[in-house]
């Protein structure tokens, strides 16, 4: 194990674990919905949904959602690459289950609730991250699901990798900038 | 790669492969968006886009203020016939006027090639080329290129035919840059007195067959015959263009495959196509109109995007 790392693959999984019985201890699921935040936080969202689905032995509609054209930094440095937003069902009067990996300033969950609403008006929407970085919020979000807390300062990065095929070597790591 | 090389689009013979390769995957979310339940998005919300068209226009004006609506932007139209270029204003004394109200990126469209090259040296905002005389017209060739591969996938080896004016027509000269860059097989195809000599140094070959064309080719682009820009006479009369070169039912019956038809718009009905074609099964006329508004989207996206 490096120094930079925070989690390991198997730590990951306990946590995806726990997190997936969590949210079904709060979610029947006959009305809810699984939304990853594009690009990164899909890739937990699908695992995340994969659980659910063999815990309950229930179909769930899962999409995937990206933020770039909601987006208040746009043209405020770095220039942004979008992705595909993938919701073919409708998510008016469902609860959503929104999904990230890392919840930081709380910019991008703000763009991704925008970016939901034009696909109708949710019930409710709640938030779950593997990653919860405390106490750098700029906007009054806060997570209803949090894998690991973890207080860092503000020059170092916290990455979730997700191996290709293998779970055991995902990671999360800190990367000094 | 996720800026686009250049601040202005002027042409495709301007843009990399890359910068094209950009423009349809990013279309491609906006394509999404546009037939979403809300369609728009506050992407450009502090972003002012003047629309200048100094030659008339139906469909790309709509297009482009469709896009430019579905971005959030605020805009300004100006057309030349109600405007002071009546009163003898030169064309930069008009736009260096309209820049000064602050406006961040012009859409033109001209009637003298090379219009938008020229104000893309002399002034400061992003230039979008909404047709420049007969030279380019490249957000057209996009839309396109980007209708093809949604109906027939990767361009590379292709066969693509373009029937029709090619003289006369800025869509002939995008389409020919922008299919030769995604490694397309070209086919112009016409009288001989509507393909510009030389043209053949563009990479591209020629008949005047159309029965010949439309046997080799995937997708057959017709385009219509421009007779407000021809003054003298290129063929005897619209009846015999329409025996020679227009695509009927009857030709298409006797090939041995199914082709896509394609036309930019505005179709003469019944000179270089037959109503029974362009409303058949085969035409994508009307998902060219679609797609030309996420690709109007891109474009524009993308050239704020470079400013950042």
């Amino acid at each position: 194990m490096s120094d930079n790392q925070f989690l390991n693959g198997k730590q990951i999984q306990l946590t995806i674990e726990r997190l997936s019985r969590e949210v079904i201890e709060s979610f029947d699921f006959t009305n809810t919905v699984i939304v990853g935040v594009q690009p990164r936080g899909s890739l937990l969202a699908e695992k995340i949904h994969a659980k659910i689905e063999q815990l309950t032995n229930q179909k769930i509609f899962f999409g995937k959602i990206d933020t770039t054209f909601h987006r208040d930094d746009f043209r405020r440095g770095k220039s942004l690459n979008a992705k595909a937003t993938e919701i073919d069902f409708p998510i008016e009067n469902k609860n959503v289950l929104l999904i990230d990996d890392v919840l930081y300033t709380g910019r991008t969950i703000r763009a991704a609730m925008d970016a939901l609403l034009s696909f109708g008006r949710p019930t409710r929407i709640e938030l779950l991250v593997l990653i919860d970085r405390r106490f750098n919020r700029e906007l009054p979000i806060q997570p209803d699901f949090i894998g690991k807390s973890i207080d860092t300062i503000e020059n170092i990065n916290v990455e979730v990798n997700w191996a290709k095929n293998n779970d055991e070597e995902n990671e999360v790591i800190f990367v000094h900038e | 790669m996720s800026q686009l090389s250049s601040k202005h689009v002027i042409g495709i013979e301007h843009l990399t492969v890359d910068d094209i390769q950009l423009i349809l995957e990013t279309a491609q979310q906006f394509k999404e968006i546009i037939n979403r339940p809300i369609k728009k998005v506050p992407t450009l919300r502090d972003i002012t886009i003047a629309n200048l068209f100094f030659e008339n226009s139906t469909r790309t004006r709509i297009s482009f203020e469709l896009a430019q609506k579905r971005l959030s932007a605020d805009i300004i139209n100006f057309s030349s016939s109600s405007s002071s270029v009546k009163k003898g204003e030169t064309l930069l004394d008009t736009v260096n006027n309209i820049l000064s109200m602050k406006v961040d990126m012009i859409v033109m469209r001209h009637a003298s090639p090379g219009a938008a090259h020229y104000l893309s040296e002399r002034i400061d905002a992003h230039i979008v080329n909404a047709g420049d005389g007969t030279h380019e017209h490249p957000t057209q060739a996009l839309l396109d290129a980007y209708s093809m591969q949604e109906k027939i996938g990767d361009l590379k080896g292709k066969k693509i035919a373009i029937i029709g004016d090619i003289m006369h027509s800025r869509v002939a000269l995008s389409n020919i840059f922008c299919l030769k860059k995604l490694g397309a097989e070209v086919t112009l195809c016409g009288p001989p007195t509507l393909i510009p000599k030389h043209i053949e140094k563009l990479g591209v070959n020629i008949s005047h067959n159309v029965d010949e064309t439309l046997k080799w080719c995937d997708v057959a682009n017709i385009l219509r015959i421009q007779l407000e820009r021809q003054n003298t006479k290129y063929f005897s009369s619209l009846r015999e263009y329409a025996l020679y070169f227009g695509v009927n039912r009857k030709r298409l019956e006797k090939l041995e495959k199914e082709i896509v038809i394609m036309h930019p718009g505005p179709i003469n009905r019944g000179v270089e196509i037959t109503s029974d074609v362009a409303d058949s099964e085969h035409s994508i006329i009307l998902n060219q109109v679609e797609n030309g508004v996420a690709i109007r989207m891109a474009v524009m996206y993308l050239l704020v995007n470079k400013q950042a």
